[in-house]
């Protein structure tokens, strides 16, 4: 998550200094990505620095806000119409779990792979928790209602998230059966450096080729 | 969530085993399961095709008979119960949910909400004011004289569920109740569900949907009709999943 790109889009809105800007990213999503606030004051100097923001002086407690420069305010347009990066997969431990799971000798891999799946399953009943008052506090107030729309969609993003988490595991387990059940060598075996087995021609891919895939993008 | 903790479960499932055929052709779909639902409370039941799902809830409900094992509806065990009996307490303490809503389409919703009250030998007059208030409770009572043609499968469900409960009925069984609906629909089903649960009722709901199970305050993981984990008993998961107990 890009904090700078954050806090530009917040002073598009108005000026506002250090704290209040960092207070403002939690409220809208709704305290999932915390920030300190000396990475603010870091990235407000850099955006400074850049030119993107300038000081509006400081009030009587000495706070100074800042506000947007024509540059920032276009830097916050370009952002809104450009897609967010995803080429570049972030590194994920459980895919480089169960990747190294299924290489590794000994590992119990249904093992590995039921245990997170109670674990999101877990973690999944919280969200809807959380997600069931979010959605009772939106319908019933309506002071606040962008801030609680904001929140309930990070909410669902988390959910969404937990739920496809949980579907390649259900799919991680049923490849695994099916490898098993392959009158060939087992998929599970490290490759070796002969060349052969693994890519025999005709042959669906194995588990680890599929995984691997994934491996590849996140550098 | 569970407001009657300690006392008898609406449910229980006692070391359940349910095999078909028999001799070199024997299947065991559900090997030793017990499980309990108390009034207040709703639990999931979450596996692949073939992992013994729709044997639990049908034994459950006693639509099918456990080979070995005991299932008790509030306290009675169904398994001694022979026809008229067994259809008697089906009618007056369980409900069903399925997804393709079940109503009959001849009825009004009203009607198909007081059916089994008036089966039962319910004045039509009672079941009907019954049945009423059952559809206020899930909220769609305006659509009391209405076919259900007429009705989207979102109010399908929702008098689906009105039916389920009605009268003193307090063990809603529901089998993929979201399966026909869209997302956001779907959602709505489940909240009337885990709405009449907080309000006393125990629900069993069996689904392949990670996202449909979380409204459960228990998710239950079913492998090859054996229980291998669970999200409400850490201390049980932990023996399953340790291989020195």
């Amino acid at each position: 998550m890009s904090v700078r790109q954050g806090l530009l889009a917040l002073l598009a809105q108005e000026p506002m200094y250090g704290a209040q800007l960092r207070s403002e990213f939690e409220a809208r999503t709704g305290g999932t990505w915390p920030l300190n606030v000396g990475q603010v004051y870091t990235t407000l100097a850099r955006l400074e620095r850049d030119g993107l923001v300038e000081a509006v002086g400081a009030d009587e407690d000495g706070r100074i806000s800042y506000r947007l420069t024509r540059t920032g305010r276009a830097e916050v347009a370009q952002w809104w119409v450009s897609p967010v990066d995803r080429e570049t997969t972030p590194r994920d431990e459980l895919v480089i779990k169960l990747a190294l799971a299924v290489t590794v000798d000994g590992v119990d891999v249904d093992r590995v792979v039921q245990t997170q799946r109670t674990a999101t399953l877990r973690h999944l009943q919280d969200l809807t928790r959380l997600k069931q008052r979010a959605t009772t506090h939106l319908e019933s107030d309506e002071d606040n209602g962008s801030v609680d729309l904001a929140w309930l969609l990070v909410l669902e993003n988390l959910i969404y998230a937990g739920e496809a988490e949980v579907r390649w595991l259900d799919h991680v387990e049923a490849r695994l059966i099916r490898e098993a059940s392959r009158p060939r060598r087992k998929a599970r075996a490290i490759p070796t450096t002969d060349g052969e087995g693994t890519g025999a021609a005709g042959a669906p891919p194995a588990a680890h080729d599929t995984i691997s895939t994934t491996l590849r993008g996140a550098q | 969530m569970n407001s009657t903790a300690g006392n008898d479960p609406i449910l229980r499932l006692d070391n359940v085993t349910r095999v078909h055929g028999t001799d070199s052709t024997a299947v065991r779909a559900l090997a030793g399961v017990s499980l309990d639902v108390h009034a207040g409370e709703l639990v999931a039941v979450m596996g692949p095709s073939g992992s013994g799902k729709s044997t639990l809830l049908n034994l459950a409900g006693g639509l099918d008979a456990a080979t070995s094992g005991q299932v008790l509806i509030e306290g009675q065990s169904i398994g001694t119960l022979k026809g008229d009996a067994l259809a008697k307490l089906r009618r007056r303490r369980v409900g069903f949910v399925f997804q393709d809503f079940n109503l009959i389409p001849s009825l009004t919703a009203i009607e198909n909400v007081a059916l089994p009250l008036e089966l039962d030998g319910f004045r039509v007059g009672k079941a009907r004011r019954l049945a009423r208030l059952a559809l206020e409770l899930v909220g769609v009572d305006e659509l009391a004289d209405r076919y259900p043609d007429k009705m989207s499968g979102g109010q399908q469900q929702r008098v689906a569920i009105s039916r389920a409960l009605v009268g003193d009925r307090r063990l809603v069984l529901a089998d993929e109740p979201t399966g026909a609906l869209d997302s956001h629909t779907g959602e709505g089903v489940l909240r009337v569900l885990r709405e009449r649960c907080d309000a006393g009722a125990a629900g069993l709901l069996v689904t392949h949907e990670a996202r449909h199970a979380a409204w459960a305050d228990r998710v239950v993981f079913l492998r090859d009709g054996v229980v291998v984990d669970s999200t409400g008993s850490a201390q049980t998961a932990e023996a399953l999943l340790d291989p020195a107990v």
